[in-house]
């Protein structure tokens, strides 16, 4: 690609982060004191090299986000954690923060715009709450709720996703993957054992597992793994237990997903948040999104 | 009926044969046969997975499950990551995909010279489906990005070999060969003479450089001199981008790390431009003299050209010139006598992903990895090909700086504008007489390059490629500069007769087959925009798909990953605002119409009962 006139905002961004660094706005403000940037009016301290979710996150305020998990090196793709930092979008799970930066998040332009990637994530794929055992424990659904997405708003792709059931323990229903490649990460860096991996390109990209008959079994994934344990939705999911806890008695049926100290799978074996600091009342329905309309919101 | 001739008989057979030795082929020594001594070649490095596996499918035009488990024990790589890696790139194939595999460019500009007639003929002829395998497996047909012939298009890749002007004559003589299964390197020389058509030269295609005349310019002069010339020429990148060429190679001088390196981005993939190709056919030496330039300014002993796989057949040419400049002790040790001037470029191929002309994307694509653009900060000056400060520039950027050692820099910021010095090579293609390469000083206006390039009765102009700007007759008195129309090179002319909707729904497809898929909006979001398109196109269109298109590209803008999501709305965007009437005849509907088309979904049970009267019709049996 010849880059074109958007490309030059980027590249003339080498020169400031240089200057940047010069000024050392990272971490401790040249004072001494400890260093903080605003985020939506309210002041987030910060130490050196957070990056700016987790510095909100450290002060108990609620970033939307998907493929950001706290455990693992942030990497940016699902774009729900974006910010307008001094003016500017930016991922807030790989911008670091520096001093005086003023930060906006909880706003109607950028919610509207976390809703339009969330249903994008939704038409992209084969997401059917109701029917889903995830439902309840899912970040992708507690999310949208989180937002307000009414309706998936785009025409559904409806994608061929086969299943995998190979397994003995475990089932992979790719139909619900929103790419986040947090099992590739955790099998990766955590397993050692890259059992998961992205193929493909564009909206042909795809989860693979590592074996050559492309079946779960054939590989060296075991219940052990993190990488078992990190899926944000409903794609990765151990055999028979699906129903164990009922709906609505779930993670993010018991309080939304702002209120939830770490969202997540772990999050259902946290002690739960104490009354007052959630935000948003308990969803008695959280377990049912509204229906696919067959007829577009307009 | 006739009976069938033995020759023929026979040629069946062997077509059969074939496919059989291909499918029995598969213990794993066979493979072991072939990569092993590619792998040597590789010294078993990881990082060059890319091009093991470009030279690992030439063995069956595809790449061997069998083969990926002796390159995943060799490389000590996961198969996941082997495959993830084939996966991501249009050239490379995890399936056989025939013996020939022809690709037919897909540019706007192929378009416009009947490509598509050309493609179904050869279907036909050949008696296989676009996108599909042959049954017999000789052949696959498909389209492909654009493949820089704009100038003397139509053009196809055969076996990733370019062949241009593409004549109803030739397509069947292409067909014949294929059928009669004469290898490729036997096809007649012809197919492949591509030519330059350079038209208007200046400064840097006139220049006729000595080789080693700009090195030897700047151990006379000195390192820190020429860097300063460097940046007193105000020379900035030819890319697109525009920044600052002195400043770049400054900041990767002063960066800190073991080793630095020198890229050569020729992943010339914007459609419509073309300059790249001529520039490495003809003025390698300056290309490589200015990489070369660069190496000792910033200090790096390695270096690399990334040459996009649709100018393979540039490959042969460009190795002979860097064998040929390591006898003149112009690159490798001891350059030029100098005992600590240590240089050497190794020549990486893309393999059909426009996102690795991205130079973050590039170099992930270099270290052998899925072609997805970093996050920066960092930028590639700091941390660039494995994490060590890197440059990575264009091509007619590094034949500008060697112009510049030569000659100096005050001498070349005296060409063009004030703001935009020295001059820009533009690939002129489309409506015209004479489409070609045109270099001018900076500050052409657009009503000048149309005059030369002999365009009459212009409708339109898209300046730097799909991802650049659609300027309108009403604005041909405009600059070609980085103040306002800045550009990577791509000039494409549009006269009255041609649809600019078609224009635009031809680019937006282009976004969608290229977005690397990395970050959600632009994976999503340009294959919606395709889709929109296309509904505007098969009449379901209404003014409401404008507005949902003006929101998409606002999120497209402010949350994609890259400049591809931030451009792919662009042509679209220009479109409906200054060729309406061309979206208006489309928007059948007043109101909101359903993208799902509930009379087409019943084709199908149509095609199964073999019914299409009026009841088996859904719109129709209402009347």
């Amino acid at each position: 690609m010849n880059k074109d006139v958007t490309f030059a905002l980027s590249s003339a961004g080498v020169g400031e982060s240089v200057a940047r660094g010069q000024l050392d706005r990272g971490g401790v403000a040249m004072n001494n004191k400890p260093a903080t940037f605003t985020l939506d009016g309210k002041t987030i301290p910060f130490s050196a090299g957070q990056t700016l979710i987790q510095a909100a996150m450290a002060a108990g305020v609620y970033i939307p986000h998907l493929c950001y998990n706290p455990e693992f090196k942030p990497h940016g793709s699902c774009k729900l954690c974006t910010v307008k930092a001094d003016g500017r979008h930016t991922s807030s799970c790989t911008h670091q923060a520096q001093d005086g930066m003023v930060v906006e998040s909880d706003t109607k332009e950028i919610n509207d715009e976390r809703r339009a990637l969330l249903q994008m994530l939704f038409v992209e794929g084969n997401h059917f709450c109701p029917s889903c055992e995830k439902s309840g424990n899912c970040q992708l659904q507690a999310t949208a709720y989180e937002i307000g997405m009414m309706s998936p708003h785009f025409d559904h792709f409806f994608p061929d996703r086969p299943l995998d059931a190979s397994h003995p323990d475990y089932l992979l229903d790719f139909n619900r993957c929103i790419l986040c490649s947090l099992c590739v990460r955790a099998s990766r860096d955590v397993d050692g054992k890259n059992v998961f991996a992205l193929s493909g390109r564009g909206i042909k990209s795809h989860l693979i597992v590592n074996a050559k008959s492309g079946r779960l079994a054939d590989t060296g994934f075991s219940g052990e793994d993190k990488a078992a344990h990190v899926c944000p939705v409903g794609v990765i999911l151990k055999k028979r237990v699906g129903f164990a806890v009922p709906i609505g008695s779930r993670s993010f049926d018991e309080q939304p997903i702002s209120a939830t100290p770490h969202p997540g799978p772990a999050a259902a074996t946290l002690p739960p948040h104490p009354q007052g600091a959630c935000p948003v009342g308990p969803r008695s329905n959280a377990a049912t999104l509204p229906p696919h309309p067959t007829v577009k919101d307009v | 009926m006739g009976v069938e001739s033995p020759a023929r008989q026979k040629k069946r057979f062997s077509r059969f044969a074939t496919i059989e030795s291909l499918l029995m082929a598969s213990p794993t020594d066979t493979h072991a046969e072939y990569l092993d001594p590619i792998l040597s070649r590789h010294q078993h490095n990881a990082n060059d997975l890319l091009q093991i596996l470009i030279a690992a499918q030439d063995h069956y035009g595809y790449i061997h499950s069998d083969a990926i488990d002796h390159l995943s024990e060799q490389l000590k790589l996961p198969r996941s990551k082997i495959e993830g890696v084939s996966g991501f790139y249009s050239f490379l194939h995890l399936q056989a995909n025939g013996e020939y595999r022809v690709l037919f460019s897909d540019n706007i500009t192929d378009r416009m010279l009947g490509n598509m007639d050309l493609m179904q003929s050869m279907c036909s002829q050949l008696w296989v489906e676009p996108g599909k395998v042959s049954e017999d497996g000789l052949l696959s047909i498909n389209t492909t990005s654009c493949t820089g012939l704009c100038d003397q298009g139509p053009a196809l890749l055969v076996n990733n070999i370019a062949i241009n002007r593409l004549t109803r004559e030739r397509v069947n003589a292409i067909a014949e060969l294929i059928r009669e299964r004469v290898p490729v390197s036997a096809w007649p020389a012809m197919f492949f003479a591509i030519e330059d058509n350079i038209r208007r030269k200046d400064i840097l295609l006139d220049s006729h450089l000595k080789p080693g005349s700009a090195l030897a310019a700047l151990l006379q002069r000195g390192t820190h001199e020429t860097l300063h010339e460097i940046r007193t020429s105000a020379l900035r990148g030819r890319g697109g981008a525009g920044f600052s060429t002195g400043l770049k190679w400054e900041f990767c001088r002063d960066a800190p790390g073991e080793q630095h390196y020198v890229v050569c981005n020729a992943d010339e993939g914007e459609p419509g431009t073309f300059k790249d190709r001529v520039l490495l056919n003809g003025y390698a030496d300056m290309v490589f003299e200015g990489m070369t330039l660069c190496a000792r300014i910033v200090g790096a002993s390695k270096g690399f050209l990334y040459l996009r796989g649709e100018y393979r057949y540039l490959l042969e040419h460009l190795q002979a010139v860097l064998q040929h400049r390591r006898q003149q002790k112009l690159l490798g040790s001891n350059i030029l006598g100098h005992a600590d001037f240590n240089f050497d470029i190794e020549i990486h191929l893309g393999a059909g992903a426009y996102i690795c002309g991205e130079e973050s994307a590039l170099i992930e694509s270099l270290e052998g990895k899925r072609g997805t653009p970093r996050n920066r900060p960092p930028f590639p000056v700091t941390h660039g090909y494995l994490n060590q400060p890197t440059v990575v520039n264009n091509v007619e950027t590094f034949a500008s700086a060697s112009l510049i050692a030569l000659h100096g820099g005050a001498w070349y910021a005296a060409i063009g504008t004030d703001t935009s010095h020295g001059t820009k090579i533009l690939s002129v293609s489309g409506d015209c007489e004479r489409p070609g390469l045109y270099e001018y000083p900076f500050g052409v206006t657009v009503a000048q390059v149309l005059a030369d390039c002999g365009a009459q009765d212009t409708q339109a102009v898209q300046v730097s490629g799909a991802s650049g700007v659609c300027i309108a007759a009403d604005e041909f008195e405009r600059h070609i500069a980085f103040d306002d129309i800045p550009t990577a090179g791509a000039f494409m002319v549009f006269d009255q007769s041609r649809d600019m909707f078609e224009v635009a729904r031809n680019f937006v497809h282009f976004f969608a087959h290229e977005s690397c898929g990395f970050c959600t909006p632009c994976r999503v979001g340009t294959s919606l925009l395709s889709n929109m398109m296309d509904k505007l196109a098969e009449g379901h269109g209404s003014p409401y798909d404008f507005a949902e298109i003006e929101k998409l590209n606002a999120l497209l803008q402010s949350t994609s990953h890259c400049g591809l999501g931030h451009s792919a709305c662009n042509p679209v965007l220009d479109t409906i605002a200054k060729f309406r009437p061309a979206y208006d005849k489309r928007l059948a509907q007043k109101d909101f119409v359903p993208a799902f088309d509930l009379d087409h979904a019943l084709s199908q049970a149509r095609q199964m009962t073999g019914r299409d009267d009026t009841g088996a019709h859904l719109e129709r049996s209402h009347e």
